[in-house]
């Protein structure tokens, strides 16, 4: 069957064809894995069959009884925008720490249930990250506080604010120091607020930080062209990228870096050109494993690494430990070659590294073409050493009053506990924290902010690009806007509103129109201060060679990487079950944090996977142990623990997961640094089981992904393409011509199909968040996951593969180790969507003993809940293992599935969508292609009395999906956007999964290309 | 012909002797110009209506015979600003205005002396009408309306009937016959060989018959299928519960606001034609009108209070919810009423002659399906049918394009 050498497995377990995995592998439904610990006897007994017969029928008999009356309770005064049963959508921005996204909001009865990207903002263009699209449940999370607190005490507005305004003006007549701390504040008027109370409280200083900080670029932009900014940076030009660690796809942007980025990808018969990425770390990063070549390399040589790049592109020389790679061998004749049309960027916070960064940007030409100083990002404005001196100052009786805004030092800075000691020292403190978080439980007052969704308020990711945020709801609790707060306390009593409108009327809009900014949801200054580039630099070589020196060498010890992940960032929505539960993009772990390390390394050690270990920099040790992940791409000699879990009080859902790695991470040279060489790590003995979903699913070794070089591309656009055949009696013939159906479906008006373009796909999650949004997903927990029955309709499928001869092709129970064991070392990766192909010719139906899932006449698999009786047939039928069933009740269920909070609180419950049944126990389910979005855009063309036009109607995944890498339409509209790709552009690429079958899906995949030399 | 066009022709003919009620009446009464009176009708249903009848007292005084109270100039400076009268100190004026709890009548300044007239007119001719002929009409209406389908039913007993008056006509002959036949073969019992005496002479037995194998078989063969029929159509009618009238925590009548007082539905229901639910309305609404009026014809002041109430103290009010689609279906109303031009009633039945809303329709699953089955598509000027409709001319279908061939039987159409 297979006709390749290329070798594609899901995960170690595959690799090294495990027992557990090879049983677990041949059933879709797993045996329950909750027999191992005892807490569930195998199978049921007659005895307990017989009762729950008899339960279901007396169950059954009452429900049948009569049917209860319903209460129909109307609007007493309806407003007069909100219509019962239709959407409304409001233009709003989301912003966590310096995290900024334009959003559109969807209400329905004046809830918010949706958050998409809008794509008016030429910041955010439309995309909306899982966080963005998750903070909608953070909205109804029951832990956030009703009300003010004062001493841990529920208390009463006025009562908090006399109290404050009091101690605040003493404070300020005795000269005690008051300092506000918060992350970085995207939004302008907040921060004319901030200045009004400065201006009231002279002795008030801000400090600014972030819990993952980027402090070191805006510092060397600073020393190198004297403007301490975050550049922007423009992929869309940049044909060769060059990436030390910097997780810029991921998490370095509003997203704008990600689309650029898929663009530069993006192939047609009409551009054939690709961008190259290489890429240097550790850890197999969302950045790093979409690559054309990425070189594993040890922390400790990184800055040996830049400087080896340094030396080989500029005429200078700085002398540090020269390293050998192939890898940056190609990157340097590549930048060569490419100058003004590369980047190099890096995730270090190390001064040093980022002046070698700037110098080689310059050397390169890159500055004023793909990297602009002048209008730079806001998105990380900390200064660690300011945070480093409050710190300081804190314990040393410096401080009378400290109010924090958006911040959580006491979980997410390495000195917690000093803060936490220090907080006891103050004559005030005070947090605008939405619940008693770490911090805010160690204050005297919490004054809650509200949610965004909640709020009035803006933001300038960039100078010149403004954004308005307006409430969606009514305040869920007695909170109040923090800037409304400190205006009081400042003694000025305007509300935010009024507030924010004047200062954009005076400052921002400049006589454009109030409304149309509120509208369109960003106001966006028509001319852009064009970029004078620099082109001399500062640059001390012998400062930054001793600098370098110092920190880097090739030692032997163990480096440690504390990485932020694509879902729980710095951890401050670690209370969201969605962001917990959507599976790592590389590790597809949920539910936890662990210790990556290379398979090598692990076995020297003798550490399965799941080995509990305790890790140790220094005389800093983690407060937990934690489980070991087995990694491929893991550098060897490296390790790496993700930042945002260990959450002490976060609420139900998030306290307790995983170990917080904020507490290893240390200050030197005054900037925070998540990196740490020669840590200890000892296995403590104990086990713990990773709830992953890598290999759940499996796909037994068939050409799943088709994937070829540019190169080849360009020779032959169908390279990669795999084309099956069939032998019959006439010979080999295409399994489309030996069809077992005599009768065609007929889909006479619409036939909707999706297209995936897997060279744009990042695999960031994004579309997973908005498809468990859209359609009422329920959230299973850590030990369902583990019994692999997570409910997400789509599945983001990670595929390592490697060049290696295969002995054995084809053969899939007789592991080839031999030929394996190199690139688990070096993997490439390929991203797969995967959800219901929607086949025309479903295998699923036709074993439906209840036609229960059945097609429909616009090509669609329908999956109808209340005629399903359970058998799972269906799912055990469907080749692309994407069918879901309901093992349990998850709504109304709290007390099993307390981590279900979207079904299991009456707030929760606020975010689901009206147009999805909630699905009951018992029955399959699985994606929809969100049939009620298609028939809402079909009965508005009908109203209007026209054709329903291309790309009005979109479905959650691919309108969640930055890079558009999931398009969606009608394939009998012979112009719709996937017509088009499928017919012309990209013909040849476009395959079926698993086209031997002749299931015909209506989703097509366009071959994985990689920008790869011969 | 069935059920529904027979009650279709009823309530037609009904329409139609209400109509000519209408038709005939001017001329009994020696009122003016025809014209001039719909004219005057029509303004007296937009302006007046709200809290003035003719023949009895609503919110204002019943205008019976008003132009022989009053002379038409007084009328229509009253009618044009109540309050100028009253305070140019005129007794009759103030009189009306203390007798009527001191609520001022609306100024309908805009109205022209023609207009003034015309609702005048309308008035007089009115006034002579006897006070109940409306009602009359409305109530033939309604007798014939629900004797439509009892008529169907009586004809099916009545054949039913004759069936079993014909099967025990035939027994007795039978019966008859084979004691007439019985008794002819005794009397020759003599030529009759041994078996033929046999089957004479024997005596029937009942007890016999009953122990017979056959004779249980049978009967608890029947017995079991009845059972299962029951059992089987009791299933079905679990959850459907058609002909559901619950009360009201307010005794509200469709009839008097949709059939007697012609209120559009939308009014009220403000998402019928635009989303997905029909909405019931929420209380402002209600008190658009209900500001002014203040008591019903029927239930007097006291539900209206209710909605006052409800409105004041901001309580909503809880309505008893009739029509329970179960939540796996989905419904949309704007898809039926916009897009396929059908009619409330068609789903909800004579919606304005209910006093107490019924829930009409069974709104089960066979019910939704016959009709998408049956129902032709309102393809007329819909751009968005284009294909459909030359899909349907090619395949050389017969009649029109029903609902179904364009896949209105899908399951994702309702479940999702």
């Amino acid at each position: 069957m297979k006709e390749k050498n290329k070798v594609f497995w899901k995960g170690v377990e595959e690799l090294q064809n495990e027992p557990e995995f090879i049983k677990n592998n041949l059933n879709e439904f797993p045996a329950s894995a909750l027999a191992k610990d005892g807490s569930d006897d195998s199978a049921p007994d007659r005895r307990d069959f017989l009762k729950l017969v008899g339960f279901s029928v007396a169950a059954a008999t009452l429900a049948a009884c009569e049917a209860p009356v319903k209460k129909a309770i109307p609007y007493l005064n309806k407003p007069e925008e909100i219509e019962p049963g239709i959407a409304n959508w409001y233009a709003s921005t989301y912003t966590e720490g310096g995290d900024y996204c334009s959003v559109l909001v969807k209400t329905r009865e004046g809830r918010p249930i949706k958050v998409e990207g809008n794509k008016l903002s030429s910041v955010s263009r439309g995309g909306a990250s899982a966080r963005v699209q998750s903070s909608v449940l953070s909205l109804y999370d029951t832990e956030r506080l009703k009300g003010v607190q004062v001493a841990g005490k529920a208390s009463s507005w006025e009562a908090a604010d006399a109290a404050i305004i009091d101690r605040l003006a003493k404070v300020s007549q005795e000269g005690g120091a008051i300092r506000l701390v918060s992350s970085t504040v995207l939004s302008p008027t907040t921060l004319k607020a901030i200045a009004e109370f400065k201006a009231k409280y002279p002795t008030t200083e801000h400090v600014v930080y972030d819990a993952i900080s980027a402090n070191a670029i805006s510092k060397a932009n600073g020393i190198s062209f004297g403007k301490a900014v975050i550049p922007s940076y423009d992929f869309s030009k940049a044909e060769i990228i060059v990436s030390f660690a910097a997780d810029f796809l991921a998490t370095w942007s509003a997203g704008d870096y990600s689309i650029d980025f898929a663009n530069t990808r993006k192939l047609s018969k009409n551009k054939k050109t690709m961008s190259r990425l290489y890429a240097f770390e550790s850890n197999l990063s969302l950045t790093g494993s979409n690559a054309d070549y990425r070189a594993p390399i040890k922390l400790s040589q990184e800055g040996l690494f830049v400087a080896e790049l340094y030396n080989r592109l500029t005429s200078a020389r700085i002398n540090t430990e020269a390293v050998k790679n192939d890898i940056l061998d190609r990157a340097v004749n590549d930048l060569l070659q490419h100058k003004g049309k590369s980047i190099v960027v890096s995730g270090s916070n190390d001064v040093n590294v980022q002046l070698l960064i700037n110098e080689i940007n310059l050397a390169l030409g890159n500055y004023g073409k793909t990297i602009n100083l002048s209008s730079p990002v806001n998105y990380r404005l900390g200064d660690d050493e300011k945070m480093n001196q409050f710190v300081d100052d804190l314990n040393g009786d410096k401080i009378a009053a400290v109010i924090f805004y958006g911040a959580n030092p006491v979980y997410d800075h390495p000195r917690a506990e000093e803060i936490k000691a220090g907080l006891k020292k103050t004559k005030l403190s005070v947090s605008f924290a939405d619940r008693a978080d770490e911090t805010a439980s160690a204050v005297e007052f919490i004054t809650p902010d509200h949610h965004y969704l909640e709020s009035w308020n803006d933001a300038e990711p960039k100078p010149g690009f403004y954004s308005l945020c307006q409430p969606t709801i009514s305040p869920l609790f007695k909170t109040r806007q923090a800037q409304e707060s400190l205006l009081k306390w400042a003694g000025n009593n305007a509300d935010y509103y009024t507030y924010l409108k004047n200062n954009w009327t005076a400052t921002v809009l400049n006589g454009a129109s109030w409304d149309k900014a509120l509208h369109d949801g960003v106001h966006e200054a028509a001319s852009v201060s064009t970029e004078v580039a620099p082109v001399s630099s500062n640059f001390n070589a012998s400062a930054v060679e001793a600098g370098i020196a110092k920190v880097y060498s090739s030692g032997k010890g163990i480096d440690l990487k504390l990485y932020e992940k694509v879902a729980i960032g710095s951890g401050a929505q670690a209370n969201n079950p969605w962001l917990q539960e959507l599976p790592d993009p590389i590790s597809k772990a949920t539910w936890d944090n662990y210790l990556a390390v290379s398979k090598k390394y692990a076995d020297e050690n003798n550490w399965k996977e799941g080995t509990l270990v305790d890790v140790k920099v220094g005389n800093k040790k983690l407060a937990k142990a934690v489980p070991v992940l087995i990694q491929p791409g893991q550098a060897a000699g490296t390790a790496s623990l993700a930042l945002g879990y260990g959450r002490e009080k976060a609420g139900k859902v998030g306290t307790g997961v995983g170990a917080n790695a904020f507490a290893l991470a240390s200050i030197q040279e005054g900037l925070v640094q998540y990196s740490a060489f020669n840590v200890t790590i000892t296995a403590t003995g104990g086990f713990s089981q990773i709830a992953q979903t890598q290999t759940h699913h499996t796909i037994m070794n068939r050409p799943i992904v088709q994937d070829a070089t540019l190169a080849d591309y360009i020779k032959d656009p169908s390279a990669g393409r795999f084309f099956p055949t069939v032998t019959t009696a006439d010979g080999k013939v295409a399994p489309a011509k030996v069809d077992i159906w005599k009768d065609q479906h007929i889909q006479p008006n619409h036939k909707w199909g999706m297209n995936i373009d897997l060279n744009s796909c990042l695999g960031c999650g994004a579309c997973v968040i908005s498809c468990q949004a859209e359609n009422n997903v329920p959230v299973v927990g850590k030990r369902e996951v583990i019994n692999r029955r997570e409910m997400h309709w789509i599945r983001i499928d990670r595929y390592y593969s490697s060049d290696a001869e295969s002995k054995k092709t084809g053969v899939y129970f007789e592991g080839d180790t031999e030929a394996m064991e190199h690139p688990s070392e070096n993997p490439q990766v390929t991203f797969q969507p995967m959800m219901c192909q929607h086949c025309d010719h479903a295998p699923c139906e036709s074993v439906c003993p209840v036609a229960a899932t059945t097609h429909s006449t616009e090509g669609l698999n329908q999956m109808t809940y209340n005629r399903c009786v359970g058998t799972r047939y269906c799912a055990n039928n469907c080749p692309y293992k994407v069918r879901r069933f309901n093992w349990f009740k998850y709504f109304d269920n709290g007390e099993v599935f307390d981590k279900n909070t979207s079904m299991n609180t009456a707030l929760g419950r606020m975010v689901l969508n009206p147009d999805v049944t909630v699905r009951s126990r018992g029955v399959m389910e699985k994606c929809s292609m969100c049939v009620q979005r298609i028939q809402e855009g079909k009965l508005i063309a009908k109203k209007e009395k026209r054709h329903v036009k291309d790309g009005e109607i979109n479905i959650a995944c691919a309108a969640a999906c930055p890079t558009e890498a999931i398009t969606f339409g009608d394939q009998n509209d012979l112009t719709s956007r996937i017509s088009v790709e499928r017919n012309e552009l990209n013909k040849e690429r476009a395959y079926a999964v698993l086209e031997e079958l002749n299931v015909q899906p209506n989703v097509l995949y366009l071959t994985k290309i990689r920008n790869t030399q011969a | 012909m069935s059920k529904t066009s027979i009650s279709n022709l009823v309530s037609r003919l009904s329409l139609l002797i209400i109509l000519s009620s209408f038709f005939f009446t001017p001329s009994r009464a020696n009122a003016p110009d025809p014209g001039l009176v719909s004219q005057g009708e029509v303004l007296f249903k937009e302006n007046c209506k709200t809290c003035h009848a003719v023949h009895t007292q609503e919110v204002g005084p019943a205008l019976k015979d008003v132009t022989k109270r009053r002379d038409v100039k007084w009328l229509s400076a009253w009618i044009r600003n109540s309050s100028a009268v009253i305070a140019s100190g005129d007794k009759y004026a103030n009189d009306l205005f203390n007798k009527f709890g001191k609520s001022p009548m609306t100024s309908f300044s805009s109205f022209k002396d023609d207009e003034i007239k015309a609702i005048l007119a309308y008035i007089d001719s009115e006034s002579a009408k006897a006070p109940e002929t409306a009602k009359a009409a409305a109530t033939t209406a309604d007798g014939t309306n629900a004797n439509a389908p009892k008529q169907d039913d009586t004809t099916s007993t009545i054949i039913l009937i004759l069936v079993v008056v014909v099967l025990i006509l035939v027994l007795t002959t039978l019966i008859v016959f084979l004691s007439v036949i019985k008794r002819f073969l005794k009397d020759k019992e003599a030529t009759l060989t041994e078996e033929d005496k046999e089957l004479v002479n024997q005596k029937f037995d009942l007890v016999v018959v009953v122990k017979s194998k056959m004779f249980i078989t049978i009967v608890s063969l029947l017995f079991v299928c009845i059972a299962v029929r029951a059992c089987w159509l009791g299933a079905l009618s679990i959850g459907v519960e058609q002909n559901y009238e619950p009360v009201q925590p307010i005794p509200f009548s469709h009839k008097l606001h949709a059939g007697d007082n012609k209120i559009n539905c939308n009014y009220c229901h403000t998402g019928a034609y635009k989303s997905k639910q029909a909405n019931i309305p929420s209380v402002n609404i209600c008190m658009n009108c209900h500001t002014h009026v203040k008591e019903g014809p029927k239930y007097g002041k006291e539900g209206i209070a209710q909605v006052v109430k409800a409105y004041e103290s901001g309580a909503p009010i809880k309505w008893v919810r009739v029509h329970n689609l179960p939540d796996l279906a989905y419904f949309n109303h704007s898809q039926h009423t916009t897009v396929a031009g059908i009619e409330c009633q068609k789903c909800h039945g004579p919606i304005e002659e209910m006093e107490v809303v019924r829930q009409h329709s069974p709104l089960t699953m066979g019910w939704c399906i016959n009709c998408h089955r049956e129902t032709a598509v309102n393809s007329k000027d819909n751009a968005y049918y284009d294909k459909l409709l030359k899909i349907h001319a090619d395949s050389k279908k017969k009649g029109d394009m029903k609902a179904e061939e364009i896949g209105a039987t899908d399951c994702s159409r309702c479940h999702y």
